[in-house]
């Protein structure tokens, strides 16, 4: 499995990436269509309005709260968790979660890993890390499966293989997987799949999985899913790593019923899904299934950064549902692999720069044209447009200015030049004789505007002042009354 | 990694959020809503129930107390059931007690180790009671544990579970907050609403992805009691 090297792509080249994937026709046709048939199932779950705006209201509160205690509810998660005999580990960066991972594998003697969804697990690129020491991590959901089989990576946070059609998913399927025969045929096709992985989970020494909403009251992991895939990584292998970020704790189990139903209707526009998957421990005593050692991994990963910052930290409310990415005008025309992050559009937008730097993710604010789709869909309501301003202008700052909270990567985009450009723009407009000046210059000197006009004329006619200035022709005609 | 375990609370505890306003208030919310629908009847819940579970393909059987592991029989019958696994529990011995000479029953008795192949290669079906049935959603609620193997409804290909009319609430939080979940959490509480489904190829949905590719129910009515 996975002999086929995977495809690191970095957001540094996002703009030719985007160049790339808006000339692609037959990408841009699967996720036209993708993203409307999930806003119209979306849509189809919130018949009215008072009431999806009653659970909005709801779901942001418990996040906001999860937020505000977090230290102190991410200690009573751990307690709890090791009251249920549960191991907890802590990690900064991704290697360290990596390693932590490895190192339960190497104790445990495991050479098979089995893995339920986990974005966290994506974000760290744990089966890169695995494979090369030797150890073999197959993905389980239907989409991760397909598209680890492929050499890819997800192009969507809840459908990983929705840039695929059924006829490439064909063609792989009977390239890759031993005695399939070619089929175009949707059933076949999952059977086929449910075929090979079902031998997996029985071999499987390890399931690692995602963790949707972590309950420190209880110390309950909450998963949603409707393969049974999570289910089976949770329950069928001896040891059962659970991978998650920081901020995905909530205070009670009650806190979880609401994004329990906001969660499904925001994503894929079903009331729930097939199952909702409450974990509390390991396998007691008398009991005749489920894992016998079970651990919780905590990942930071810049997520502290976000949460230093008042306005920054709403990016940590996100329950991670892609109703985001659906509705973005920008992220259904370029896909999920042009950004080149592991949590594509608007909300991978935001988190990205957290995750890796404003370096590395300086053009990513820039992707939007700030329709604000993405905040009138979040369940939680996270102003996705307001953070994008607020990460455009720290990517645009001066590098070290003596900021209070120094993002990393601060004024990765500044220039100089963009800098005089805008003091002379301003110094202009500033002042009423410098603006007269310009405009007597401006209508006078109007032939000289240059025909090439940066990236403007590649698809248009060049800009030219016109022949008289607004205020001009409004004095004029005060004074012919 | 402990060091990490300090750096990261430090670095949450430096940023000094404070708690905005009051803490969340969930059973308002869902108090006012239950107010503003009133409090349906139960043949209203049970009809709810089954309307969702049929919309999410599961076969729903509204049976008679007295008669419900006849119904149970003849549904594994129609689908050519010949090994039912089951736990240990009242209503898998009563139904037991029913198979006919051509099912085999199949208790779960001994840890999974010993017997993981046959449950997955060799069980048609598996049998389990829910605690609980949610009408908003059409879910069904399973407290896996000691009296309750996971594996039971999660891996034979037919998935049968008993719900009982007197259990259906209204909404999930409804369920929640009656029973008490959060007091005392089983080793692992499921919500089933369906048989395993994915749409992960085109959009195309398509059952039985990796779980039972059937879900057969049956509510149980009249009278009180257990089953």
């Amino acid at each position: 499995m996975s002999t086929h090297p995977v495809e690191f792509v970095s957001p540094t080249q996002f703009r030719a990436r985007v160049d790339e994937a808006l000339h692609d026709g037959g990408l841009r046709e699967n996720f036209r269509s993708a993203m409307q048939f999930l806003r119209d199932k979306r849509a189809s779950q919130f018949p009215d309005a008072d009431e999806m705006e009653g659970l909005r209201d709801v779901g942001e509160a418990v996040r906001k709260h999860a937020l505000a205690h977090l230290p102190a509810l991410l200690e009573k998660l751990e307690a709890q968790l090791r009251a249920r005999g549960v191991h907890v580990h802590w990690a900064e960066t991704p290697d360290e979660a990596c390693a932590i991972v490895h190192g339960i594998a190497t104790a445990a003697g495991a050479r098979r890993v089995i893995k339920g969804k986990s974005m966290v697990s994506e974000e760290v690129e744990l089966n890169h890390f695995l494979e090369a020491r030797g150890i073999e991590c197959l993905e389980s959901d239907m989409g991760e499966y397909i598209v680890q089989l492929a050499g890819e990576r997800p192009s969507h946070i809840v459908m990983p293989a929705i840039h695929k059609t059924r006829r490439d998913i064909a063609e792989l399927f009977a390239e890759k997987i031993p005695d399939s025969t070619y089929t175009e045929d949707v059933d076949a096709l999952i059977r086929t799949g449910r075929n090979v992985l079902r031998d997996r989970f029985m071999q499987a020494d390890i399931g690692v999985s995602g963790v949707n909403f972590a309950v420190a009251e209880t110390g309950t992991l909450w998963l949603v899913e409707n393969e049974g895939n999570g289910r089976l990584t949770t329950t069928v292998p001896d040891i059962h790593i659970a991978m998650m970020g920081i901020e995905k704790v909530v205070d009670t189990l009650e806190h979880a019923i609401p994004l329990a139903s906001l969660l499904p209707r925001s994503a894929t526009g079903q009331a729930t899904t097939t199952y909702f998957n409450l974990i509390t421990g390991p396998r007691r005593d008398g009991e005749q299934d489920g894992p016998r050692e079970m651990h919780v991994v905590l990942l930071d990963n810049g997520r502290t950064q976000a949460y230093a910052d008042e306005q920054l930290r709403a990016t940590l409310q996100c329950i991670r549902c892609g109703a985001c990415m659906n509705h973005c005008p920008v992220y259904a025309r370029v896909g999920g692999h042009a950004y080149g992050t592991t949590y594509p559009g608007p909300i991978g937008q935001i988190l990205s720069p957290h995750l890796l730097g404003l370096e590395a993710s300086r053009d990513l604010p820039t992707a939007s044209s700030l329709c604000g789709a993405c905040a009138e869909v979040c369940p939680v309501r996270i102003p996705i447009p307001d953070l994008l301003i607020r990460l455009r202008n720290e990517a645009n700052r001066q590098p070290d200015d003596g900021a209070a909270q120094r993002l990393i990567g601060q004024g990765a985009s500044f220039s100089v030049g963009q800098r005089l450009v805008w003091r002379f723009w301003s110094g202009i407009y500033a002042s009423p004789a410098r603006y007269r000046l310009l405009r007597w210059a401006a209508t006078r000197l109007r032939v000289f505007t240059p025909r090439a006009q940066l990236g403007w004329t590649q698809h248009r006619t060049p800009l030219r002042p016109a022949r008289r200035s607004l205020h001009d022709l409004m004095r004029e005609r005060r004074q012919a009354k | 990694m402990s060091g990490a375990r300090e750096r990261i609370l430090a670095r949450l505890r430096a940023a000094n959020a404070q708690a905005a306003g009051t803490p969340p208030d969930v059973a308002a919310y869902y108090g006012a809503r239950a107010a503003a629908l009133g409090a349906s009847p139960r043949e209203v819940r049970v009809a709810r129930l089954c309307e969702c579970l049929r919309a999410s393909r599961a076969d729903v059987i509204v049976s008679p107390r007295g008669e419900w592991t006849a119904a149970a029989v003849a549904a594994l019958r129609r689908r050519g059931v010949g090994r039912l696994a089951h736990a240990l529990d009242p209503a898998a011995r009563a139904l037991v007690a029913a198979l006919p000479p051509d099912i085999d029953a199949i208790a779960f008795r001994d840890p999974i180790e010993r017997w993981k192949r046959e449950i997955f290669e060799h069980c048609d079906a598996g049998f389990t009671p829910a605690a609980a049935g949610v009408a908003a959603t059409g879910a069904l609620l399973l407290n896996h544990g000691r009296d309750l193997p996971r594996t039971l409804s999660l891996v034979p290909p037919v998935s049968l579970i008993l719900v009982d009319e007197n259990d259906i609430f209204d909404d999930l939080h409804s369920a929640a907050s009656a029973q008490r979940w959060a007091h005392d959490m089983p080793t692992n509480r499921v919500l089933v609403s369906g048989p395993s489904k994915t749409a992960d190829i085109q959009q195309t949905l398509a059952y039985g992805a990796h779980g039972p590719r059937e879900l057969v129910v049956i509510v149980v009515t009249g009278g009180e009691g257990a089953a």
